[in-house]
């Protein structure tokens, strides 16, 4: 089974099935509702089949390499090529098997939703290619191991997620929303494309593993270093400059909020990649590490106080995305903090990593939940406007049900999966500094206030007359959501075998800059 | 607005050059500066002309927006199953396995300058050509949506 056909060429597969889901969807899009939808779901189920069975086979066998073009595809060096990956390489190590495995997981519980949620706009062919086109931007982000093809893979979900942002109009506002996304997403695009100049036109590679290899450090490095980790911390939504992200989470259709998380998570893995694997020792751990603590707290606590007074469910539930992402930097900045000091790293560097990991996994399924739910609201209510919302609960249980897992979760409250990261972050990080645990604790305290108010004002209450019409949302996005809902009960009653099989191995991925210089250029 | 007779007459002469030129560009992408991106821009330039010269009305009844979305997903999808193509042939995705013994665009060429011969280059003539074709899709497209606002003057 491991060698068959399929299994050969699973990273082609895994950027091929959903571009072809995509660039077919036009033309399906004429044969009417059914056949479109028929090969929504088909091609869905199809990206996410190849992503998971890719990650399998990278946690069963190690890092996977795919060579674009070559003779034979796990051959990056070729006889003819002078010692240098010239073509185009896919290396998926743990890490990106686990980013394989967000971005599966989650495209399929957002496809199935949209296609009820979604059923009553227009232009319905170009929504789904849009959106297939931003699906495999993200797994091209999270599996290519060349920085130029990176470039062009965050491009691709850039404008994909600027138009899905952009799609239902709404007076301009969308349109807004989705043209500061474009300008902005450009602008980093830019930066980044700028650095990944600098780069080659000192080193003559692009391949991550080479340069890496060849990395000298010079002036023009650490200004490549920056162009690099700012649009990236930016991409991911990173306080401060988180200022994108409410205006797009809110605008979008609820479906693709969901996915934008994802992608934001696609740049995190970036900037982790960026300053583990391609600079590593040559940066100061201190310095680096406290530069993504110190976006970690920020984005912490200043996302989650910029929450609590809004009065948009959509809005406050985007804030808390930049609130979350500061604990998976906060986790992740206290690994590299201390991964010059091998005693510190055993005792707590590596769990505090593994927390960050394994929390951006539940935050994408979580997250994703909790905006399902509120578009869900929103198809029946019409309004995001929680002094507006009321009463709900008698109408919509399941959605209410759904919601109530996520907000748990989003609160670190046990048994949900949210928990789970968020213990091994407090864990870990109070023994770096107690200080930096307990702002993350205040700031969990802060979000479950804040979840609480939106629970009551959503679905507590007397029924409302303006309200009568409501009932359950259809079973498409019922099942959307339960997809979603299930991993994060799942991830949190039994932890352990998710850390143990995806989440270690992803944090020693990390560490191992040696391993993945190794994976290319280990032929020689 | 409405041009003269002049103008919409060498509009209308100039259309078929514009897309000789353009396909001129595509076929000659692995020879010649340009390629499938330039040679694409280039053809639906000819759909900019007719726009200016003529009504808005009077262009659509000959280049139809449905029929240039179908070229673009068409375009795309030819550029794909290239790709796929390698596969079949067993060897990776986007391999160029017409380059040295395929049916098409085999012959290897001599070192040194040579003429040019089209018969050349493997699979990239025909990423080219997927290329064209989208970019040509994709752009009329855009002209028709931006340059929608031409309409011809109401007579007084």
């Amino acid at each position: 089974m491991m060698d068959t056909f399929v299994m050969r060429h699973l990273p082609a597969l895994l950027i091929a099935v959903p571009l072809f889901a995509a660039f077919l969807m036009p033309i399906v899009g004429g044969a009417g509702r059914v056949v479109r939808n028929a090969w929504v779901v088909l091609g869905a189920l199809a990206t996410s089949a190849v992503g998971l069975a890719l990650a399998w086979k990278v946690l069963a066998t190690g890092t996977v390499l795919y060579v674009f073009g070559a003779a034979a595809p796990h051959v990056p060096l070729p006889m003819d090529s002078g010692g240098i990956p010239i073509r185009i390489v896919f290396q998926i190590d743990a890490l990106s098997a686990l980013m394989v495995v967000i971005a599966s997981l989650s495209s399929l519980g957002i496809t199935i939703y949209s296609l009820a949620a979604e059923s009553r706009q227009s232009g319905l062919e170009t929504f789904y290619a849009m959106l297939f086109l931003l699906i495999a931007g993200v797994l091209g982000m999270v599996s290519t191991g060349d920085l130029f093809n990176f470039f062009v893979f965050l491009e691709i979900s850039s404008l994909a997620g600027a138009a899905l942002v952009a799609y239902r109009v709404d007076n301009g506002v969308a349109v807004e929303a989705g043209l500061k996304y474009a300008l902005l997403s450009t602008l980093g695009a830019l930066a980044v494309l700028t650095a990944i100049g600098i780069l080659i036109g000192q080193y003559n590679a692009l391949n991550l593993a080479t340069l890496a290899s060849r990395l000298q450090f010079t002036t023009l490095d650490k200004l490549a270093l920056v162009l690099l980790a700012v649009p990236l911390a930016m991409k991911c939504g990173a306080v401060p400059m988180h200022f994108w992200t409410p205006d797009s989470y809110t605008t979008a259709p609820s479906s693709v909020t969901a996915f934008l998380v994802v992608s934001s998570q696609a740049s995190l893995y970036g900037l982790f990649r960026i300053l583990f694997t391609l600079y590593g020792p040559l940066l100061s751990w201190a310095t680096f590490g406290w530069f993504l603590i110190v976006l970690g707290v920020l984005s912490m606590f200043v996302g989650v106080t910029m929450a609590i007074p809004q009065k948009d469910v959509k809005r406050l539930m985007a804030y808390h995305a930049v609130s979350q992402t500061g604990y998976m930097l906060l986790g992740v900045g206290v690994g590299l903090a201390v991964l010059g000091n091998p005693d510190a790293l055993a005792k707590y560097g590596r769990t505090a990593m593994a927390g960050g990991l394994f929390h951006i996994i539940n935050h994408a399924m979580y997250k994703g939940l909790l905006f399902l739910t509120a578009g869900a609201v929103f198809y029946r209510a019409g309004t995001r406007n929680l002094n507006k919302l009321g009463g709900l609960g008698h109408d919509m249980p399941w959605t209410m049900v759904c919601f109530m897992i996520g907000a748990l979760a989003i609160a670190g409250v046990p048994p949900f999966n949210g928990f789970a990261s968020k213990l091994l972050i407090y864990e870990s990080v109070f023994r770096f500094s107690p200080f930096l645990s307990i702002i993350a604790m205040i700031v969990s305290i802060l979000t479950l206030a804040s979840f609480v108010k939106v629970f009551h004002s959503m679905f507590l209450g007397p029924r409302r007359a303006e309200f009568a019409a409501v009932r359950e949302v259809p079973a498409p996005m019922l099942a959307g959501m339960a997809l979603l809902a299930v991993f994060v009960v799942a991830a949190g009653l039994a932890p352990q075998p998710f850390v143990d099989r995806l989440i270690q191995p992803a944090v020693e991925a990390l560490v191992d800059r040696a391993g993945y210089i190794a994976a290319i250029l280990g032929g020689i | 607005m409405k041009m003269t007779k002049i103008v919409r007459t060498t509009a209308d002469l100039f259309f078929p050059f514009c897309l000789v030129f353009g396909l001129y560009v595509v076929v000659h992408g692995h020879l010649t500066p340009g390629g499938g991106f330039q040679g694409g821009a280039v053809m639906a330039t000819g759909t900019a002309l007719l726009l200016v010269a003529r009504a808005y009305d009077d262009v659509t009844g000959r280049i139809r927006k449905g029929a240039m979305k179908v070229c673009e997903a068409a375009g795309l999808l030819i550029f794909l199953c290239a790709g796929f193509s390698g596969l079949f042939a067993g060897r990776p995705f986007m391999a160029n396995w017409l380059a040295p013994d395929g049916a098409l665009f085999r012959t290897s060429i001599a070192h040194g300058p040579n003429a040019g011969d089209l018969n050349t280059a493997g699979l990239l003539p025909l990423l080219n050509v997927g290329v064209g074709i989208e970019v040509l899709g994709g752009l009329t497209v855009i002209l028709l949506y931006m340059l929608s606002g031409i309409k011809e003057e109401k007579k007084k």
